[in-house]
């Protein structure tokens, strides 16, 4: 077995072509990593793999998921095992934007987002720890948001979902420690991307670039939660201690 | 979304659509309201409205690598791949771009569509010369690709075509091989306009040459000048450099900028300048893009911005006519702090690039009402000495001065209306050069 708290080397990412995959997948493939890719579109997938081959990885190979058809997850994992044989890091990056306002009056609208944000990614995270506890090492890196700290207005189906899988992680942290399996939850704050185009952009908003680098790191540097950049992680204490009689009335 | 070119002027309220893979890009083509027009947008770091319209179509997340071939020094890109990032990946393997602009924070997509020139414009020509081939997206949604022998009209009005024959999706790039990341430079002071002109003629066998021109030295000073050349190292290897980086403030008050601090700050750099090491290794970044540590550069204008003006005028008349216009800069007490003085070499066969051979200067200008009679004066004396604007650079220039100094500008209408005949594509820049109406 080889040992990867050196350096991670065999990287599987969920959600492959997403700004913030793609940005955390070209450091690794930087560094000569091995990489398996999954996601929805082909032509995408082979683009990025042409891509990370370029820039360096090693390897890049890659497998087609809708992540929202639950029957086909363990398949899918089961591709990405027989690859790559050990995993060194598996990092779920997949993730949509819901329109708050429709999904608050149309619940099918809302259980589509819970789907694709929250039960999706449980279900890929049951399968995942099996493997790992089989493994008897690695790290399991989810990003969630900082939008799962509190329920906002704006934005609480998108809130809720991800609070979910952010407390799930915090059981499975627990759950895996003693099989040596590490558990990260990524937190980005505002990040200026194709999900968000639509949204007017300020200070607060980081590249997919830089969120990647701290994915990174943080899986270097086996830290539990990250928010990223760090000052969403002040923000958000600063967002959670308000006292619910002025928060209900502040449209955040 | 409200969007602006690199002066921050104009500034205009845009519908902007971010691509992320060609497919999506021909729906939005489909249905064109024909009086609504569509302009792709790489980094947006030309300087007016070259990519500003009412309908915008970034490639900034298009940005994948194809294809590197180590060996030969040939890449393959998608539009939205940085120069920055081309140079990040073929640097450290020895390869680098032949033609760099003054700045590696533009896409290859805003590269080709600008037909950017560097500091060996004299030599090495410009940007499309070392693009092997173009794909692109035509108005009608269909895909095409084109280079010098194939389609080769339709090469020669995209290269410099500013976005108006379609919209780039990749290129293939060939690259030279070098063997440091380091450049040979040499320090030059010049006293006055004479002299430096001298010393580009003497040193124009040099690789890379470019000077940078006190713009409000008067009297005998005039034109006085630092020429710093360039040659590539042969020693210093190929390990890139870490960089110091700073970031210009979100807000900077712009009345510090005036012509008593250009002027201060020009007299102090001259000084400086010619104390200063020569000749000396210097990391290939901070001679090509000397700007570049400075992120944001433009924010230090305020937030009205400023103006770049670049022209370029022939050889014979070049002298006489930058000296005519040095006079007027000063006397109407307008500064510049980076006047950038280039030669240029012959022009090529693309309908609408600006270089020809003679010598070009770029000047910026604090945006305040007398700037504008002021600069259409000197559209005046540029285009009286058969020379041109860069229209890269501008955001004002009227059409009539455009036509006159474009003689293949027919030529490039009849290509666009064979490949856009209803003008789907256009921007601001665009509709007040009469380019796509």
């Amino acid at each position: 077995m080889q040992n990867s708290a050196i350096e991670p080397n065999r990287i599987l990412i969920i959600g492959a072509t997403s700004a913030i995959a793609k940005a955390t997948a070209r450091i690794y493939a930087a560094k000569g990593c091995r990489l398996h890719l999954i996601a929805r579109n082909p032509d995408a997938l082979q683009a990025t793999a042409d891509d990370l081959s370029v820039r360096g990885a090693r390897e890049v190979t890659f497998s087609m998921l809708d992540v929202n058809d639950f029957e086909k997850h363990e398949e899918a994992l089961q591709s990405a095992m027989k690859s790559m044989s050990e995993i060194d890091v598996a990092l779920i990056c997949h993730g949509s934007l819901p329109d708050q306002q429709a999904s608050e009056k149309d619940f099918d609208l809302a259980r589509h987002e819970i789907n694709t944000n929250g039960l999706s990614v449980i279900s890929l995270l049951t399968s995942l720890s099996g493997y790992f506890i089989e493994q008897g090492n690695g790290t399991i890196a989810v990003v969630t948001s900082v939008a799962g700290d509190r329920g906002r207005q704006s934005n609480y189906v998108y809130g809720s979902v991800k609070a979910m899988v952010s407390t799930y992680l915090q059981g499975l942290r627990g759950r895996l420690l003693p099989h040596n399996v590490h558990v990260v939850d990524i937190r980005p704050g505002f990040v200026d991307s194709p999900m968000t185009a639509h949204i007017e952009k300020g200070a607060l908003w980081s590249s997919p670039d830089r969120i990647g680098k701290i994915i990174v790191n943080g899986i270097g540097k086996r830290r539990h939660t990250v928010y990223a950049p760090f000052y969403w992680r002040f923000i958000m204490l600063i967002v959670r201690s308000i006292p619910e009689v002025l928060f209900k009335r502040i449209k955040l | 979304m409200e969007i602006n070119g690199w002066g921050r002027y104009p500034k205009i309220d845009a519908q902007v659509d971010e691509l992320v893979d060609s497919c999506r890009l021909s729906a939005l083509l489909q249905h064109p309201n024909p009086n609504v027009q569509l302009i792709a947008r790489g980094a947006g770091r030309s300087y007016g409205d070259s990519s500003l319209a009412q309908r915008v179509v970034s490639s900034r997340f298009l940005d994948n690598f194809i294809e590197f071939d180590a060996e030969n020094g040939l890449l393959s890109c998608a539009a939205g791949a940085t120069l920055e990032q081309v140079l990040d990946i073929c640097v450290p393997q020895g390869w680098l771009l032949p033609v760099l602009p003054g700045t590696r924070f533009v896409t290859v997509g805003g590269a080709i569509a600008s037909d950017v020139h560097g500091k060996n414009h004299h030599l090495d020509g410009c940007f499309s010369n070392f693009v092997q081939s173009i794909t692109l997206m035509l108005a009608s949604g269909e895909i095409t690709t084109c280079n010098q022998t194939t389609n080769s009209q339709l090469f020669e009005a995209t290269c410099g075509g500013m976005g108006l024959t379609g919209i780039i999706l990749d290129a293939k790039l060939k690259l030279e091989k070098i063997t440091s990341v380091y450049i040979e430079q040499h320090t030059l002071p010049a006293a006055n306009l004479d002299e430096i002109f001298d010393l580009f003629e003497k040193h124009s066998g040099n690789k890379y040459s470019v000077a940078w021109i006190d713009c409000l030295a008067q009297g005998s000073r005039r034109g006085r000048s630092i020429l710093y050349t360039g040659e590539p190292a042969r020693y210093g290897g190929l390990e890139k450099r870490g960089r110091l980086n700073m970031t210009a403030p979100p807000v900077f008050p712009a009345t510090l900028i005036n012509r008593y601090s250009i002027g201060a700050f020009n007299r102090l750099y001259y000084t400086m300048q010619t104390l200063g090491r020569s000749p000396d290794l210097q990391y290939y970044e901070n001679f090509f893009f000397p700007l570049d540590w400075i992120r944001g550069w433009n924010r230090l204008y305020g937030s009205n911005g400023f103006l770049q003006y670049q022209f370029v005028v022939p050889q014979e008349s070049a002298k006489a006519a930058i000296d005519t216009i040095l006079r007027e800069i000063s006397s109407q007490g307008k500064g510049s702090f980076l006047s950038v003085l280039k030669k240029m070499g012959p022009e090529n066969s693309n309908l609408l690039s600006f270089p020809l051979e003679g010598y070009t200067l770029a000047l910026d200008f604090k945006i305040e009402e007398s700037l504008f009679p002021l600069l259409d004066k000197l559209d005046r004396i540029v285009v009286d000495n058969g020379g041109r604007i860069y229209l890269t650079k501008d955001a004002r220039m009227s059409d009539e001065i455009f036509t006159k100094s474009y003689p293949r500008l027919d030529q490039f209408k009849k290509i666009r209306a064979q490949f856009d005949p209803d003008s789907l594509f256009g921007s601001v820049q665009s509709r007040r050069l009469g380019l796509s109406n």
